[in-house]
């Protein structure tokens, strides 16, 4: 039912009278359609529509569960930007982030899958399994080996190397410092960062039509790197557009690897991003008004970078 | 694909090539190596000085302290690897059916709001579900699922990711077999489970390793909706084991934990690989 009335509404401008009927019967027709769409829809709906615009109502309030939520207009904004100097701060270290692990990420995943693309298909696997297994590893999980490869003490295998090496004479707090700790951040999420994306990109360039080469090279076309600029790339766009949305997404929600290694709060915050301040908000201290702020100001940058890069990529 | 040089007696740019893959592919790997090792070292070379990569006497005393210890709770860890098989596999299992049925009309049906349904799709692959957890929890708390198994389900089973790749893979089967499935008097229903199901398997093949990967590994859920001990799933038991973050305590019983938890994913993933590869080709995004 509710389908007529968004039907309605959205025809109303449009149509004359006589069309909404039209619709209405085009849509009874095709009722099966929606029986199939249903489960889907109500959960998508009840998830992620819903929880959109809540989330946008309710940071124009303040909530802490207990009472009722109250209407305190822009008050959330405001503190945010002026005296949230942590959430400030968050945004600086989310932003130099990921634009490191983004665009790095993204052009090794497809460097990488080029390379693999290059080689014959039998030997392929074992290579992909090489680059793609550290994404599918939870941070959890790995968090023993990174603790453990960056442990401040002479038993840290990375100072202990670095000693023996004579680059330094006592051993340096990795995890600690808070110089090193976004750089470590973003060493372990590149590791990491060899994911859908990539397969993507391996899978778009397996399917590039080979006389697509051949004519290149008819055309004059003598060097790998102008294959790959000239022909590769323009016709994998497609996957890389998909990449790069997905590319956007998770460099932005850096929170697991930044938790596991650092720790909820960081020291002097130094590994705190939108996303870590946004559950200590949240599920800490509960405050679901402020917290659902700090939601909508991250949601606004994805969906506004993405747009950004469809304009950028999308254009043919 | 390699045929575009060629000429050379000797190909350095292919021994270059192989070279770098297998260098650069042997240091993705080290960490990993690292941790296999590690869970099978004995207690007298954990903490050896100095430090050493491999293993020498390689035990299984790490997993068996794994399922008898309990650690601080009195929950045995076999409960935590139930939690999180149950969950993962309602997860993708209820996720494969969901998104096959939406996929079917919104790629070979055309009715009204098709492309709309599909541009919102499209538009929720754009953010992250994390930015929409607050009121996820405020409902799932209203209908009063906190601490029940549907709570760490129910919100992850319409996953837009995998929805759109199996409706861009949907989209490339010819219509044909659908029509002489319509011919022969079959209906829709029966259409989708004898022609649209076994054509779709690379995808869901697909949509199963990624739901499965990031329902597996995903710590929230049992984070947020649940108190009871005996609820929570095997991410966040890890993190009760190693002490809380920084700390490294009971490496060993760690590194054991941790090796099981990534050995099913990567299973996963050798198993469906060449499907994956297949739907990945139609993952392509235009504007």
């Amino acid at each position: 039912m509710s389908m007529n009335r968004e039907a309605a509404a959205t025809a109303a401008p449009l149509r004359k009278p006589g069309k909404w009927s039209l619709l209405w019967s085009e849509m009874k027709k095709n009722k099966v359609s929606y029986l199939f769409l249903a489960p889907f829809l109500i959960l998508f709906t009840l998830f992620t529509i819903v929880p959109v615009f809540t989330s946008v109502g309710l940071s124009f309030t303040y909530y802490n569960i207990l009472e009722a939520p109250r209407f305190i207009g822009l008050s959330n904004y405001r503190l945010l930007f002026v005296d949230d100097d942590i959430f400030l701060k968050a945004i600086g270290i989310t932003l130099k982030f990921a634009f490191i692990t983004g665009p790095v990420g993204y052009v090794m995943a497809f460097l990488l899958a080029w390379l693999i693309s290059q080689i014959p298909q039998k030997y392929r696997f074992f290579y992909t399994l090489c680059y793609y297994t550290p994404s599918i590893t939870s941070a959890t999980a790995m968090s023993v080996v990174w603790l453990y490869l960056f442990a401040g003490d002479r038993k840290g295998l990375l100072n202990y190397f670095a000693t023996q090496l004579g680059i330094i004479d006592e051993p340096y707090l990795f995890l600690q410092n808070i110089n090193s700790i976004v750089p470590v951040i973003i060493i372990v999420s590149l590791w990491m960062s060899m994911g859908v994306g990539f397969l993507a990109f391996l899978a778009g360039l397996q399917n590039v039509p080979k006389d697509l080469y051949e004519a290149g090279e008819i055309d004059g076309i003598k060097y790998r790197w102008q294959q790959l600029l000239y022909i590769t790339v323009p016709s994998v766009k497609p996957q890389l557009l998909f990449g790069a949305v997905l590319q956007v997404v998770t460099s932005l929600t850096v929170f697991d690897v930044s938790v596991q290694l650092v720790g909820l709060p960081s020291p002097l915050y130094a590994g705190h991003t939108i996303l870590t301040h946004l559950f200590d908000y949240a599920f800490i201290k509960f405050e679901m008004g402020y917290a659902a702020a700090i939601a909508v100001v991250l949601f606004i940058m994805m969906i506004g970078l993405n747009r950004l890069i469809f304009n950028w990529l999308g254009k043919d | 694909m390699t045929g575009a040089v060629k000429g050379r007696k000797v190909d350095w740019g292919g021994i270059f090539l192989y070279l770098f893959l297998t260098l650069f592919g042997l240091l993705m790997l080290a960490p990993l190596v690292y941790m296999v090792s590690t869970a099978f070292k004995p207690t007298s070379e954990l903490f050896l000085f100095p430090p050493r990569f491999f293993v020498q006497n390689p035990t299984f005393v790490n997993f068996r302290d794994l399922l008898l210890i309990t650690g601080t709770t009195s929950v045995p860890f076999s409960r935590f690897i139930f939690n999180s098989i149950l969950i993962s596999s309602c997860i993708v299992g209820f996720g494969i059916l969901v998104s096959a049925m939406a996929a079917y009309p919104l790629a070979k049906h055309n009715m009204p709001f098709r492309s709309a349904i599909f541009n919102m799709v499209v538009l929720a692959i754009m953010f992250s579900p994390l930015v929409v957890q607050i009121p996820q929890y405020l409902l799932i708390s209203k209908i009063g699922l906190i601490n029940t198994y549907w709570a760490m389900i129910l919100p992850y089973i319409a996953a837009p990711i995998g929805m759109f790749l199996m409706t861009q893979f949907l989209r490339q089967i010819p219509d044909a077999l659908l029509e002489a499935a319509r011919i022969d008097g079959a209906s829709e229903w029966r259409v989708f489970w004898t022609v649209v199901m076994p054509m779709l398997k690379p995808a869901i093949a697909t949509f199963a390793l990624f739901s499965f990967i990031s329902a597996w590994n995903d710590p929230y859920p049992a984070m947020v909706y649940t108190t009871d001990q005996d609820m929570k799933s095997l991410p966040l038991a890890i993190q009760t084991i190693s002490g809380g973050y920084g700390i490294v305590a009971r490496v060993g019983t760690l590194a054991a934990a941790s090796l099981l938890m990534i050995i099913p994913t990567i299973v996963v993933f050798i198993v469906t690989q060449r499907m994956v590869l297949q739907t990945m080709a139609h993952s392509g995004l235009k504007e």
